[in-house]
């Protein structure tokens, strides 16, 4: 057989499986399309214009916020809040319009519940919010990670930055509990922590009403078995979980548990911030039985950790 | 509870033991130290028509118009002294402080604080009205724990990394600690975010650079100010009543990759580490004329919030970003 005829079959070949190719191709688009829109809804674009509407009419963010960089933050997000985690958020309606203080509980040892919480305020609230936080202050001190953390809205975490968002009319989600919250081992899963009272007197002197959120599924994710509190010094870490998953190579995503997100009904607080701490004590008592009511209502009423 | 000044509009009690009550006339003459820099003779140009204006200075002042007094000497000698004395001096504005972080002589230092002094002792002594300080947000200082917005009331810890800042903190606290002495004299300390324009100033130089070195994944908020809104500004607080401290900023920050791109400069992202070894290298061998300390401003956020002196002076920035940044460009008179 001569080179002539077998580039010739070759080419015929190539011209017959052509259309097939194509058609495949088209097929493939189009079913990549249907899951695009299945996790981000069909509305993701109009989701993004709205959201930068608003900040440039009110001439950007003072904060660094960035909608294209937000927009690939919350397409990343979006594959685990709707594909990996399943989430299933109830309560939405909740979230008053206007300033809005989110009060979750926190767990998971990495910050995946704040991230799932901002996601579904994107994507399933009406209209759609950006959800701010308030991230540690060494992380300013890394490369890259401050200038992320800036283009997507989350703010350097002291009281001034906190009554800034509030009275820019924003959504600002708190953990009370803070890091001794998200280190929790596994034994004392979805056993709140004491809470902090900083969120109360920011509460009342910005006149902000708080919704309790709960988070169930973030527990589950990373199994920890305790904390290393000397290592975690001796790195300067603020904790250093003893999860061997993390340890494991190429085991480092989160178990694919499932999320459920609730909205509580919002609580309205008067008083004066600045009364002592007895007072506000009982207040902050109020929001963190609300949470734990809701949390064991939750897992009362799921089936399992990862359906 | 906190000590820094309050603003008030009212005037304060009746002084201690002073020579006579302050003088307010709001038409009288201001001395202008520092007057022969660049926002210097902004400044006077602009004032002198309105009231009278004489300069201290120990620079001459070139094409200077006819009206304006001159006088070219050190403000630490008894003839500056003469001068505030003479003519019923009824405010004065101290622009005379040497932002150059590198010293020349070791007089630098005294210069600064001492010179600041004396003038503290003239106007105390003579009963002057009014003293405006013309400070710096700098004093802040850019820290990774600061707010996004530092409030007048903020601690002045830019001291804390770079030492040379010391005189620029020193003379903020010794113009607070006069506020307090002599409640009856009108003191203004004007704290103004990167003064741009044909100023010879850090920021300025810096966003002049034809490649401008950022710092490899950080982009900072940066606040911007015209040189002619500071003159403004310094105007505004010269009016009858004013007294306290304020916070100067321009329009709304923006990160500084956006200034530096609406300025159509290339950049040159360099790892922090290797950017402050080499820096610090040129700043010893005398290339460059920025302080390794200095990388921590576009590094970390150091803005103002500028709420009370919108409110109070009734200040607001004339020139949008485009025109602030843009003013870097312009010729240089």
């Amino acid at each position: 057989m001569d080179r002539n005829t077998a580039l010739e079959r070759v080419s015929e070949a190539a011209r017959e499986a052509l259309p097939v190719a194509e058609r495949w191709l088209a097929e493939l688009r189009r079913s990549a399309d249907a899951g695009w829109s299945k996790l981000l809804g069909t509305d993701f674009e109009d989701r993004v214009a709205y959201l930068r509407e608003r900040y440039a009419s009110r001439g950007g963010d003072p904060f660094g916020l960035d909608a294209d960089t937000a927009k690939v933050a919350a397409l990343v997000c979006a594959v685990f809040h709707r594909a990996y985690f399943r989430t299933e958020v109830r309560g939405l309606e909740h979230v008053p319009p206007g300033r809005v203080l989110l009060v979750a509980n926190h767990s998971g040892q990495l910050p995946i519940d704040a991230a799932i919480i901002g996601t579904s305020l994107f994507l399933d609230a009406n209209p759609p919010r950006v959800m701010r936080a308030m991230v540690d202050r060494f992380t300013q001190r890394l490369p890259f990670v401050s200038t992320f953390f800036s283009r997507v809205g989350q703010v350097v975490g002291v009281r001034e930055n906190a009554r800034r968002l509030l009275e820019m009319d924003e959504v600002l989600l708190v953990f009370p509990e803070g890091v001794r919250g998200i280190s929790k081992p596994i034994t004392r899963r979805y056993q709140l922590e004491p809470f902090g009272l900083g969120f109360m007197r920011l509460a009342l002197e910005t006149d902000t009403p708080i919704v309790p959120v709960s988070v169930i599924g973030a527990e589950e994710q990373y199994i920890s078995f305790g904390n290393l509190g000397w290592a975690a010094r001796a790195l300067r870490l603020p904790v250093l979980p003893l999860a061997p998953q993390l340890l494991i190579p190429g085991a480092q995503l989160p178990l694919p548990t499932k999320y459920r997100l609730e909205f509580g009904e919002p609580l309205r607080f008067d008083g004066d911030p600045d009364e002592d701490d007895q007072a506000i004590e009982n207040k902050v008592w109020v929001v963190r039985q609300t949470i734990q009511a809701m949390l064991k209502r939750g897992l009362e009423q799921r089936d399992g950790v990862f359906f | 509870m906190t000590l820094t000044p309050q603003v008030s509009t009212e005037r304060g009690g009746n002084g201690s033991a002073s020579e006579g009550a302050p003088r307010l006339a709001v038409d009288g003459p201001v001395v202008i130290t520092g007057i022969c820099g660049r926002l210097g003779r902004r400044l006077a140009r602009r004032l002198h028509r309105v009231r009278p204006v004489i300069g201290l200075d120990e620079r001459p002042f070139p094409d200077r118009p006819k009206d304006i007094e001159h006088h070219q000497l050190d403000i630490r000698s008894n003839r500056a002294r003469d001068v505030l004395r003479r003519r019923d001096v009824a405010a004065v504005v101290h622009l005379g402080v040497r932002h150059d972080p590198r010293p020349k002589s070791p007089e630098h230092h005294t210069s600064n604080l001492m010179g600041f002094q004396r003038l503290l002792d003239a106007v105390h002594q003579f009963g002057i009205g009014k003293l405006v300080l013309l400070s710096t947000a700098n004093v802040y200082g850019p820290r990774p724990d600061n707010p996004q917005f530092l409030s007048e009331e903020a601690p002045l810890l830019g001291a804390g990394a770079f030492s040379d800042m010391r005189d620029l903190v020193e003379l903020d606290m010794l113009t607070q600690s006069f506020f307090w002495k002599r409640p009856d004299i009108e003191t203004v300390i004007l704290r103004p975010s990167h003064i741009v324009g044909t100023v010879r100033n850090a920021p300025s130089n810096y966003l002049r650079l034809r490649r401008v070195p950022t710092l490899l994944g950080f982009d900072p908020m940066i606040q911007l100010v015209h040189q002619d809104d500071v003159v403004r500004a310094i105007e505004l607080s010269l009016a009858p009543g004013v007294r306290g401290i304020f916070n100067v900023a321009g329009p709304p920050p923006v990160p500084l990759s956006q200034a530096l791109a609406l300025l159509g400069r290339a950049t040159l992202p360099v790892p922090h580490s290797v950017a402050k070894l080499s820096v610090d290298r040129m700043w010893r061998w005398r290339i460059t004329s920025f302080p390794a300390p200095d990388l921590d401003f576009i590094r970390y956020v150091c803005m103002v919030d500028d709420r009370r002196a919108r409110q109070v002076l009734g200040y607001a920035p004339a020139y949008d970003l485009v025109q602030t940044l843009k003013s870097v460009d312009e010729e240089r008179w």
